[in-house]
């Protein structure tokens, strides 16, 4: 699927290729290989999963996907783009929610919003009209000038997706984008999620280590185990491939092993309770 | 060019909001130079040992205390980026499409309003302390000049800071470390030529030397500038572009 109909064709249509291809790549943190030798491919207009523990690579992988952290080797194309060689054009095309929080609680909504306007190049008119849309499609318009840090953590990751989606980006990266959220916030995100493929038909990454929401959201998934791809495939065949009655559990358990939480990083586990506490 | 200016306002807008809405931190800043006027100052006026040519104790140090309080609210800028970055905002920044230049010298221009912020409590001060100061409207842009300059400088070196060290501990550490000699060892409170030889060779490789020195030749009547206005500012335009040099290379190292 090529997400072309909402978007600027010329920059967006690349049919023959992979909205995310990787080869052989790499990230070395001194002696830590954080992610290895991983090779992936994610078509346009899927939702794909990349499950693990915590420190299992997801966030690495995501961080050089969205050229925030260059790979020690290998390589990587996002929307046709190499990210080592043309960093400026991929930052063009995608979307990134962080697995911290970085709404700004000092803003409002609308300026938050503003801001993801000006810094992607939109002109006034066509800023304040995505906005709006934006803002409309999350649910979000009566709040649009409240601060942020009023907001609920469901709201604030609402945000965070019309943020993210104001450029109309072909691929969105989402880093644990639920995490902390009480179960109607993250079944609210869910909605808006498929809500925005099947609007946008925008392609997304998004990494998790909660199978439910592996299950409910992604069409295809790869599960990490220290640094490396487990296994790959669909949600149902990678059930029916264990057992008749396997759960997720079951898969993400048998695929990233007993030792991951040995694994658990400080810094980690500090991130995600800094972001659980900022969602109240 | 427009695309610099574009994105360079998008950052300065949200932090002049944020400043706005939240001005507790001038506030608080701007004690500690009315202590350094109303006391130190009137004290050591009247002490008379220190020979400052010309102009009375109180008016030297005045543009010394105006560079110091640039200095020391914009060196804390740094905790600022440290504090985005915890929350994920200096990523969201990276992964758009805007210049790097642009995010970091929105940020040294935005910091140049908190300078000028201070500047007005200053001169507020030094009129009712009766301290002559020139206001032609001219000499006056020209101060805004070297103060949006000033803060600029230190914004930066503190951005390349926080990029270095990471963490508000060590960043706080490193900044008290960093601002008192830089203070002492500048011609703020005292001139130059009283200075011991060593200490005179380390004013002259410290920004906050030409800042004030600048700073003296503006605002006070009958001050002068040591080094000429355009070895000043020829030093802090030139040290101002390596710094901003530098910390767009170190800003993305942010978010890895």
């Amino acid at each position: 699927m090529v997400p072309s109909s909402h978007m600027n064709s010329t920059i967006f249509e690349t049919p023959d290729r992979f909205a995310i291809q990787t080869v052989a790549l790499t990230r070395q943190f001194g002696r830590l290989t954080a992610v290895d030798h991983i090779a992936l491919k994610v078509h346009y207009g899927e939702i794909f999963g990349l499950l693990g523990a915590n420190g299992a690579g997801k966030s690495t992988m995501i961080k050089m996907l969205t050229t925030l952290l260059p790979p020690t080797s290998g390589s990587a194309e996002v929307g046709g783009f190499d990210i080592v060689t043309s960093p400026a054009e991929v930052r063009r095309r995608i979307g990134y929610v962080s697995q911290l929080l970085s709404a700004d609680g000092a803003l409002t909504g609308f300026e938050n919003l503003q801001l993801s306007a000006r810094l992607y190049g939109l002109d006034k008119k066509e800023g304040k009209a995505r906005i709006s849309d934006a803002l409309n499609f999350m649910g979000l318009t009566d709040s649009a000038s409240k601060l942020v840090r009023t907001y609920s953590g469901g709201m604030i990751r609402r945000l965070e997706l019309a943020q993210a989606m104001l450029h109309r980006p072909a691929i969105l990266f989402l880093d644990e984008p639920t995490i902390g959220l009480d179960p109607v916030a993250r079944h609210t995100v869910w909605d808006r999620l498929l809500d925005l493929r099947q609007h946008y038909g925008m392609t997304v990454l998004i990494t998790t280590h909660d199978m439910e929401e592996a299950e409910m959201l992604c069409d295809n998934l790869a599960i990490l185990h220290t640094g490396k791809v487990s296994v790959t495939g669909k949600p149902g065949e990678l059930r029916a491939g264990l057992s008749q009655d396997a759960t997720m559990d079951d898969v993400f358990a048998h695929y990233a092993g007993e030792a991951i939480h040995e694994n658990t990083m400080f810094g980690d586990v500090a991130r995600i309770r800094r972001t659980a506490q900022r969602l109240g | 060019m427009l695309r610099f200016i574009r994105e360079t306002y998008a950052i300065v807008a949200v932090e002049l909001i944020k400043l706005i809405r939240d001005p507790t931190e001038l506030v608080s800043r701007a004690i500690q130079p009315l202590l350094w006027l109303v006391v130190f100052g009137q004290v050591l006026a009247h002490v008379r040992g220190i020979h400052t040519g010309q102009v009375n104790y109180l008016a030297f140090i005045t543009p010394g205390i105006l560079a110091q309080s640039i200095l020391f609210s914009a060196i804390f800028y740094g905790i600022a980026i440290i504090w985005e970055r915890d929350l994920g905002v200096v990523h969201k920044m990276l992964v758009s499409p805007a210049w790097r230049a642009s995010l970091v010298f929105g940020k040294a221009f935005a910091a140049g309003f908190r300078g000028i912020i201070q500047m007005v409590v200053i001169y507020l001060v030094a009129l009712v302390m009766h301290v002559s100061i020139r206001l032609d409207p001219l000499i006056i842009l020209a101060v805004l000049g070297s103060v949006m300059l000033g803060s600029g400088i230190f914004a930066t070196f503190s951005l390349i800071i926080a990029c270095i060290v990471k963490t508000r501990e060590r960043f706080m550490g490193i900044g008290q470390l960093l601002t008192m000699p830089m203070f002492f060892a500048s011609n703020a409170i005292y001139p130059i030529t009283m200075m011991p030889g060593w200490l005179r060779i380390a004013a002259q490789f410290n920004p906050l030397t030409y800042l004030i020195d600048a700073l003296r030749g503006l605002v006070i009547t009958g001050g002068t500038s040591v080094y000429g206005f355009g070895v000043d500012f020829a030093v802090m335009i030139s040290i101002f572009a390596v710094l901003l040099f530098i910390a767009v290379k170190l800003y993305p190292t942010l978010a890895e």
